[in-house]
């Protein structure tokens, strides 16, 4: 009886704990109801689909194909990203180009993003600076498998 | 036959006052966790694309547990299975009768008293209706023929009954005090002054009962500090069986017991609809000064006053279950046997002596 007494104390102390944090919040809840400007916000949440988390400088998000003056791919087929990648999802087609300078382009670029794990070796392989992971865009959730399957029309926008 | 009419405007009053109180601890609870743990919590539920602080949460939940299925399972006793629920939310709603609201207020040459039963036992109807909430946990959990709800049945019966008996004796000494079992004698008592400018509230006469009572009955809403019946981490409870809205029930049964402690609380140790100072022209401070009122304003005020008490002791409950850890069974029956019950036996003597002295 006297030990469960003696625990009263700490009972109390973590009572105030969540009291304090209850009332603060509170503050910076209404405080921002009410349009002031305040050092912090009442709670740490990101309301995601309205309020973006900015991502990091280095973050990997979709694949996109980076593209000549004439808007043609950078790609030359050469298979180095097919080759590294651990997923096994890109699947290149090659096709002779008439400029004698390129020799090469891929008539079909095709990423399974059902089977890519975005560790971004594909951009790391590639020798023409023609893959990058750089769009920002994060969402790329769909309703059926056949969605994820990702071309040359896509890749390039 | 107006009687009959004012009975019934005022039952239905209640039950729609402690029913959409209920409704909203539901959606308290989720902001108040939230607001305690740094996040926002539940706020995306929406009515035309109004989503105001996600107030429209509670009938989200409510749809979504109509539309879910109501399983009974084959190898429980359906009857049983069915009555459990409303055996337990009953014997919690029917306790919202003997609360009274506010003083009597007159219309039109009658006296009309804000409290549903006004009984001469009233304070006993509600620990027997609080004990007799007992029978839905032993009932679900014995009809489910499930181990684990009736592992959590037994466990539930077991704990509300040993705090059922830390809750009468805490009471024993407040019945000394205010000589009466009439709740509305009990708040009327407490407007009475103490030293002349204390407000003799059961909690300034009785701060050991009070602490007692508060913890039994914390104990007898069945919520996470003393969530034996539940265990969610270790058994799944006496409504491991339920579904849907049978279960819904059980939860929010929950949410009313919440209310009724608070209540309780409210009109036993905090003076019920008593403002301090505040008598039936006004209030007359203590250091000298008046301020008139008109009879109405005085109820409104009464009743503002009652609820007012009523929100900061379920948002006190909400703050505990959000805050402790839960007890081990072992734990929980030391403190209620070892710690509660002597705490309650020592609250009556010291009372008997005090008032004998």
């Amino acid at each position: 009886m006297i030990k469960a007494l003696g625990n009263f104390g700490e009972l109390l102390r973590g009572g105030w704990i969540t009291t304090r944090h209850f009332v603060v919040n509170m503050i910076f809840h209404v405080l921002r109801l009410f349009h002031v400007r305040t050092r912090r916000a009442g709670a740490v949440t990101w309301q995601y689909p309205e309020q973006k988390k900015p991502l990091a400088a280095r973050h990997r998000s979709l694949h996109r194909l980076t593209t000549r003056e004439g808007g043609k791919p950078r790609c030359v087929a050469c298979m180095l990203c097919a080759t590294v990648c651990p997923s096994e999802c890109i699947a290149i087609e090659a096709a002779e180009d008439p400029d004698p300078e390129i020799q090469k382009y891929p008539s079909s670029f095709v990423i399974d993003l059902n089977r890519c794990c975005f560790c971004g070796f594909c951009v790391e392989a590639c020798p023409e600076d023609a893959i990058r992971m750089d769009t920002g865009v994060i969402d790329i959730a769909q309703t059926s498998h056949a969605d994820l399957v990702f071309g040359l029309d896509k890749l390039l926008k | 036959m107006t009687d009959i009419w004012i009975l019934l405007v005022k039952i239905v009053l209640a039950l729609v006052w402690f029913l959409v109180l209920a409704l909203y601890l539901t959606w308290a609870e989720r902001k108040e966790s939230a607001v305690i743990q740094d996040r926002v919590g539940a706020n995306r539920a929406s009515f035309f694309g109004f989503q105001i602080l996600g107030l429209f949460q509670p009938f989200a939940d409510a749809i979504k547990m109509i539309f879910k299925e109501d399983f009974v399972p084959p190898f429980s006793r359906k009857a049983f299975h069915t009555l459990a629920p409303f055996l337990s939310f009953f014997f919690v709603a029917v306790t919202v009768a003997a609360i009274p609201f506010g003083d009597d207020i007159r219309l039109g040459g009658k006296t009309i008293s804000l409290q549903v039963f006004d009984g001469n036992v009233g304070l006993l109807f509600v620990l027997a209706m609080l004990s007799l909430g007992i029978y839905g946990i032993i009932v679900s959990g014995w009809a489910s023929n499930s181990r684990y709800a009736l592992l959590g049945g037994i466990r539930g019966a077991a704990q509300l009954i040993s705090y059922e008996v830390s809750l009468g004796l805490s009471l024993v000494g407040l019945i000394m005090v205010f000589p009466s079992l009439r709740m509305s004698e009990i708040v009327r008592a407490q407007g009475a002054l103490l030293f002349g400018f204390l407000p003799k509230w059961g909690v300034v006469l009785q701060p050991l009962g009070c602490l007692v009572f508060f913890f039994a009955a914390l104990a007898e809403t069945k919520r996470v500090p003393f969530d034996m019946p539940e265990g969610e981490s270790e058994i799944i409870g006496f409504f491991a069986e339920y579904g849907g809205l049978k279960w819904g029930l059980f939860m929010f049964t929950d949410f009313i017991e919440i209310l009724i402690v608070a209540a309780l609380m409210t009109t036993l140790f905090f003076g019920g609809w008593q403002v301090p100072w505040l008598g039936a022209n006004g209030f007359s401070f203590p250091w000298g000064g008046t301020w008139h009122l008109a009879p109405w304003l005085v109820t409104v005020f009464q009743v503002a006053a009652f609820n007012l008490k009523v929100f900061f002791f379920c948002w006190l409950q909400i703050l505990i279950r959000w805050t402790y850890p839960r007890f081990r069974y072992d734990q929980l029956m030391n403190l209620g046997w070892k710690l509660f019950v002597p705490l309650s036996l020592l609250n009556i003597v010291g009372t008997a002596i005090v008032l004998s002295l």
